[in-house]
């Protein structure tokens, strides 16, 4: 790896972090309406792998998504504005939380349905290779959807066809409300190794390391050598979704938390940022500062969009022919 | 159109669809299962024409394949996806209904899905239970899906083409009983408009909308009730099922004040339930009598040739339904 991350990678993590805890903050004033499941704790994996994408790449995102979005480059006015299901939302007002997408960064799919996102990378990575476009896919998922036969069929389909797909696995130790490890047996990144698809497990809370780690499968994938499986080991502080409290329990003990707090690749990446010289606390302290008021006038913007009307709930189901032939 | 008309088989009408479509589009790419062998025929030698890159055996792996043709149509790619048996559908039901059919809707219309797939379909003598489903209704329940069903082999090539052009999910879904009939099949591409229903038979007395294999059943009733019982009879073949071209149902019932609709489907939510339901509740003051609902009994499809026979339906089935309907007031 000739180029490594830094000032940018810095500025996505801490964009990602400061949108989800304003909307951990609007649902607790009950003003974000839906399924939120945020992504805090988990930045260095997003950022680590979009970083080493280009814009003409794809990815498929998850219900846990929204650091995805912005680290491929997603506008966050749009997505505070989809979120709150206005008109001017990136998917205006019909995708919300769980299915905002922005094809024109190729974001292509962001999926409610836990592993449903895997195939459709695997399919737009074959796809684009028949177009004879040089672009690879990225599919998100998590340890969850480990567990759904989609990622046996993907990673068979992808290995059989070369196809220039990286499977990035999020472990953030729970699926839903339960220890993975009660549910998931063995090691996830070990699970396309029969088929012939190298596997690597990484670091999730180190930004540089899933950079290098995504690097390495993207190039392998771009010279057609086919797919890799990245299991990036990780954290979920937030609980499955806002608003569990009301029937999850505590299931999460203390020390593990704590633990894990500890180790937040934000500071982390801060602290190695200053060491090496690449930036001063000053200039990291104004990166912040930056972001926190970037996501205070997204949430200006969604608040002052009008909500969509209500009979374009019918319109554009089906696109038009366009090119009439003969 | 030039072509001078020649007799076809069905399958043959599909396959000539598909090369035409193949011929014109680069990006027109088909995959499923054995599709070079082409097991029930539509897709058999075009890999000759066409090489393993366009013509793509997959592993028998539904839910992983349609996800992948999914993706590839999300990025430009026109795939053609040969489904083999409509009952297959299940295994790949979330990649087909959760993601094809809302992909478009939940972006807010940023992207165009031009991926048809097609498979055989209904009870086609002997396959039992999980080789005959017909899930058109719940495909038509779907929203987000264009259904296709084609009678005859013209209708076939027509709507082929028509599918594989059109910039939205399709799914094209080919009666087997239908595979052994041969028509009339113009050469070179033509298009049957996808959303239009064509009225098969002109006639006064009773309207009957049918879909696939009994489309023929209805015209041959049809024809022996004229000469017969001087019962002059229209028959109607949607051919799209989803969206409906109801229009020209309601414009026959207007007509005829009779309706009979006739579905190899289960009769529970069916299309003859749909399109039952559609004309009683816009027209009940025109209506002469109750329209007639013929449909499958709510099993699944038995293996014996002798039970097959008495659940699904059949001509005598559509004739009874029609003179029912001429008797009532």
């Amino acid at each position: 790896m000739t180029q490594t991350v830094s000032l940018d990678a810095y500025r996505s993590m801490v964009r990602i972090r400061a949108f989800e805890e304003k909307l951990d903050e609007l649902f607790r004033r009950g003003a974000l309406p839906g399924f939120v499941h945020l992504y805090i704790g988990e930045e260095a994996v997003a950022v680590g792998v979009c970083s080493a994408l280009r814009k003409t790449d794809k990815i498929t995102s998850t219900h846990r998504g929204h650091g995805h979005l912005i680290a491929k480059g997603a506008d966050i006015d749009g997505m505070m504005a989809e979120l709150l299901g206005k008109a001017t939302g990136t998917c205006r007002g019909r995708g919300g939380s769980m299915h905002t997408v922005d094809f024109s960064l190729g974001i292509i799919g962001t999926n409610g349905i836990v592993g449903g996102g895997i195939p459709i990378a695997t399919g737009a990575a074959w796809g684009d290779a028949y177009l004879g476009n040089d672009s690879i896919s990225v599919a998100f998922f998590g340890d969850g959807a480990s567990n759904q036969g989609v990622l046996l069929e993907s990673l068979n389909l992808a290995a059989v066809w070369k196809a220039p797909v990286i499977f990035v696995c999020e472990n953030n130790l729970y699926s839903e409300w339960t220890r993975h490890d009660q549910l998931t047996a063995g090691r996830i990144h070990e699970r396309g190794l029969p088929l012939g698809v190298p596997g690597v497990e990484v670091d999730g809370n180190d930004v540089r390391a899933v950079h290098a780690a995504m690097s390495a499968a993207a190039d392998r994938a771009r010279r057609g050598e086919g797919p890799t499986l990245i299991e990036a080991r990780t954290y979920r502080w937030s609980g499955h979704n806002l608003g569990e409290e009301a029937f999850a329990g505590a299931y999460r003990p203390t020390e593990e938390q704590e633990y894990w707090r500890e180790r937040d690749p934000i500071p982390a990446f801060a602290r190695v940022l200053t060491t090496e010289g690449s930036a001063t606390s000053a200039e990291l302290d104004r990166i912040e500062q930056e972001e926190r008021a970037g996501v205070d006038a997204a949430l200006r913007f969604a608040q002052e969009s009008p909500d969509p009307d209500p009979a374009d709930a019918f319109d554009g189901l089906f696109a038009e022919r366009k090119e009439e032939r003969r | 159109m030039s072509a001078a008309p020649r007799p076809k088989y069905f399958m043959a009408a599909m396959r000539e669809g598909l090369a035409e479509a193949l011929r014109e589009d680069e990006r027109v790419v088909i995959l499923g299962e054995d599709i070079d062998r082409g097991v029930i025929g539509a897709t058999s030698k075009l890999i000759k024409e066409f090489g393993p890159v366009r013509i793509r055996n997959t592993p028998i792996s539904e839910a992983g394949f349609v996800g992948s043709a999914v993706g590839a149509a999300a990025v430009g790619v026109r795939p053609v996806v040969d489904l083999m048996y409509s009952s297959f559908m299940y295994v790949a039901m979330d990649q087909i209904a959760n993601q094809a059919a809302k992909l478009r809707y939940m972006s807010g219309g940023q992207v165009e899905l031009p991926l048809t797939i097609f498979a055989n379909t209904g009870p086609s003598g002997g396959s039992a239970a999980q080789h005959s489903e017909s899930p058109h209704p719940m495909l038509m329940n779907t929203a987000g899906l264009k259904v296709v069903m084609p009678s005859d082999p013209h209708d076939a090539k027509g709507l082929m083409i028509a599918a594989i052009r059109d910039p939205n999910p399709v799914i094209y879904l080919q009666d087997g009983m239908l595979a052994g009939t041969k028509g009339v099949v113009p050469d070179g591409a033509y298009e049957i408009p996808l959303g239009k229903a064509e009225v098969k038979r002109e006639g006064s007395d009773v309207t009957v909308v049918a879909v696939g294999v009994l489309v023929r059943e209805a015209l041959g009733v049809a024809e022996r009730l004229g000469s017969e019982h001087g019962v002059s009879v229209e028959v109607i073949d949607p051919r799209t099922l989803s969206p409906l071209d109801l229009a020209t149902i309601f414009t026959s019932v207007e007509k005829t004040g009779r309706l009979v609709v006739c579905d190899n489907a289960r009769m529970t939510c069916s299309l003859a339930s749909e399109i039952a339901a559609a004309v009683t509740e816009r027209m009940f003051h025109r209506l002469h009598a109750a329209p007639r609902r013929v449909a499958i009994r709510d099993v699944p499809i038995p293996f014996s040739p002798v039970l097959e026979e008495a659940i699904i339906v059949t001509a005598g089935d559509v004739e009874q339904a029609i003179l029912d309907v001429r008797k009532d007031a």
